[in-house]
């Protein structure tokens, strides 16, 4: 794995290779002609777009026609001083909170699992990760099945004698945001389970050795030993969850759309309800703010946890 | 699992407190783990079988009985579908898509991380810092912005509309995933291919990319599993049904045929055995792609 091939040297690794006092170093167009492409595609794509947002999210606009109706920050206040925002916030921070406490969690105790000597690990590493490849769209049309009133879960329960534990699991909205979670981590668990599982390889067995040969328990030596060395693993892999749980849209919007009655919104899908209602300037103001708290996180991430982990953030979860 | 195994590995300074002895204990243990692994694996792979076996279930039976193996088996479901062309025209159109898109990555991120890897310059962690800001800005956040870029262009309705922003919000991931790659080339292979007059473009061309293909390959394979199961772009830049691609289309005949679970199930189906397939063959290089770079040493 190019992780182990890859020893960092902190913030001034670019400066150990002799690169730049070398006398084959290429001149300035060749490093502009190798950056160009890729620079041109991610401004016209990403860079422009971002600056259009907080643009647009000056003024008062649909969409169509001039962009003359400057309103200042009265987009941000709109949304800021909206029940529905407010509401949708508070549905995202319930999944950001959950994923951490409950998905990461789950997701390192099946690591441990596979990191032990159990037999068909990589049968099971195989079944665990695979809904992490199927479209949410997939993922939500079969959940959305499987959880509809006399679905499968419901006719399951009612098999078990478990009648009295049936639920509107999307139609109720005090209980749809814990079946949409279920079913997030049901499609992400996997990724975090590879994670920390690639993390816990790393980690030198004669360490763990070391330490029961001192006398210490299993649990000692996970919680001594084991878990400050997976902190970086376990740091990238909240950051991920993090910002995935802020972004959520395509999984809540192909299953319930936000509802019933916005009970499952999340900023997203807040976003995409102006977009759709032509609000551009409202919406735009939307996702700046997505934008500046993704940043905001981003930027404590950095800060408080050493540089080193950083490096690498793979796809977002 | 952390929490039951306290009690694993106790010396034998454990006092035996009634039957549960040291050996049964870990038997127990060893049972509770197995237990756990099967659970989870059947909460995997329960759904996905429903899903495959509903579209061998006719409607009345899915209704009655959707638990255990149809009863009769019915084909029907599965090759009315497989008979439609827009059911092709999707599978065509979504393929397309993810050509194109891995077609852009690839290349543009490998030299732009070719570049920032291997040769110092002025602006040099800038211009990194700013494509790590992409990750930040995921599509469903930039959609607005982007709708109305691919309108002034004139991409909307386009398939390049959906490829060419998917590869632009791909170049992020690509970049830092193969930085430390492209870093980790000993310089020496460097030093000897200069001595060689060989100069920046063709170390890349017969050095950089012969050493990288594991990390080449994994950076496809995320970018067409990516595009593959694209949703909200496709949905806003495809407005003509005949360029629709499978998302769209499973969407779509989720909403309109919501009664018609058999049909909702087998196109599902459909849709995802190809990124299953795509996964049972190359399941190594998704998994070290996306824990490459995320975890260090």
């Amino acid at each position: 794995m190019a992780s182990t091939t890859t020893p960092r040297t902190g913030r001034g690794s670019g400066r150990r290779s002799g690169n730049s006092r070398h006398p084959g170093r290429p001149r300035w167009h060749t490093i502009a002609l190798l950056l160009l492409p890729a620079l041109v595609l991610y401004a016209v794509f990403v860079l422009y777009p971002i600056v259009q947002s907080m643009r647009y999210s000056l003024f008062d606009w649909n969409g169509f026609g001039p962009l003359d109706t400057f309103i200042g920050f009265d987009n941000f206040a709109r949304a800021l001083a909206s029940g529905e925002f407010r509401a949708a916030v508070g549905h995202v921070t319930f999944l950001i909170v959950a994923s951490l406490v409950v998905q990461l969690p789950f997701a390192l105790g099946l690591a441990l699992l596979l990191n032990s000597k159990i037999k068909g690990r990589a049968l099971l590493r195989t079944v665990f990760f695979a809904p992490y490849v199927l479209s949410e769209v997939v993922t939500g049309v079969v959940w959305r099945q499987i959880l509809r009133p006399d679905g499968l879960l419901d006719q399951s329960l009612q098999a078990v004698g478990g009648e009295s534990l049936i639920q509107g699991w999307l139609s109720d909205p005090d209980v749809v945001l814990a079946s949409l979670f279920f079913i997030i981590s049901w499609k992400y668990f996997g990724l975090h389970m590879v994670l920390m599982l690639a993390g816990l390889q790393g980690i030198p067995k004669d360490l763990t050795e070391a330490a029961s040969i001192d006398g210490a328990s299993a649990w000692e030596s996970f919680r001594y030993v084991t878990l400050p060395l997976l902190g970086p693993t376990i740091r990238v892999s909240a950051f991920l969850s993090v910002i995935g749980s802020l972004q959520t849209f395509d999984i809540v919007w192909v299953t319930t759309k936000g509802g019933p009655i916005g009970a499952s919104s999340t900023m997203a899908t807040f976003l995409y309800d102006q977009f759709r209602r032509s609000l551009f300037g409202y919406a735009s103001a939307v996702s700046i703010i997505i934008f500046i708290l993704c940043l905001v996180v981003a930027l404590f991430y950095q800060r408080l946890v050493l540089r080193q982990d950083v490096e690498g953030v793979g796809a977002g979860a | 699992m952390p929490e039951s195994s306290t009690t694993l590995d106790q010396p034998t300074t454990a006092e035996p407190d009634g039957w549960l002895t040291p050996a049964r204990r870990r038997r127990l243990l060893k049972f509770l783990l197995y237990a756990v692994a099967i659970f989870v694996g059947l909460v995997i792979v329960v759904p996905l079988s429903f899903a495959i076996l509903g579209g061998f279930r006719s409607n009345q039976q899915l209704v009655a009985a959707p638990v255990g193996l149809p009863d009769p088996w019915i084909v029907d479901n599965y090759l009315r579908l497989l008979q439609t062309s827009s059911f092709w025209q999707q599978v065509f159109n979504s393929t397309l898509i993810a050509v194109i898109t891995t077609a852009v990555v690839l290349p543009l991120s490998s030299l732009a991380a070719f570049a920032i890897a291997r040769f110092r310059f002025r602006g040099r962690e800038p211009i990194y810092g700013l494509f790590t800001l992409g990750l930040l800005f995921p599509v469903a956040v930039a959609i607005l912005p982007l709708f109305v870029v691919l309108r002034q262009v004139g991409l909307l309705s386009n398939p390049l509309g959906v490829a060419l922003p998917q590869a632009a919000f791909g170049l992020p991931v690509a970049i830092i995933v193969m930085r430390p790659f492209f870093r980790a080339i000993p310089n020496e292979l460097h030093d000897a291919a200069m001595i060689d007059g060989c100069g920046p473009w063709r170390f890349y061309f017969s050095v950089v990319l012969p050493l990288s293909r594991p990390v080449l390959s994994t950076i496809a394979i995320l970018s067409i599993v990516g595009s593959w199961n694209a949703f909200l772009l496709p949905l806003l830049v495809l407005i003509e049904p005949s360029q629709h691609t499978l998302p769209i289309g499973v969407n779509n005949i989720s909403t309109q045929f919501a009664t018609d679970y058999a049909t909702v199930l087998a196109y599902t189906t459909l849709s995802m055995l190809p990124a299953l397939l795509f996964y049972a063959v190359a399941e190594r290089q998704i998994i070290s792609g996306l824990t490459s770079g995320a975890v260090k040493e």
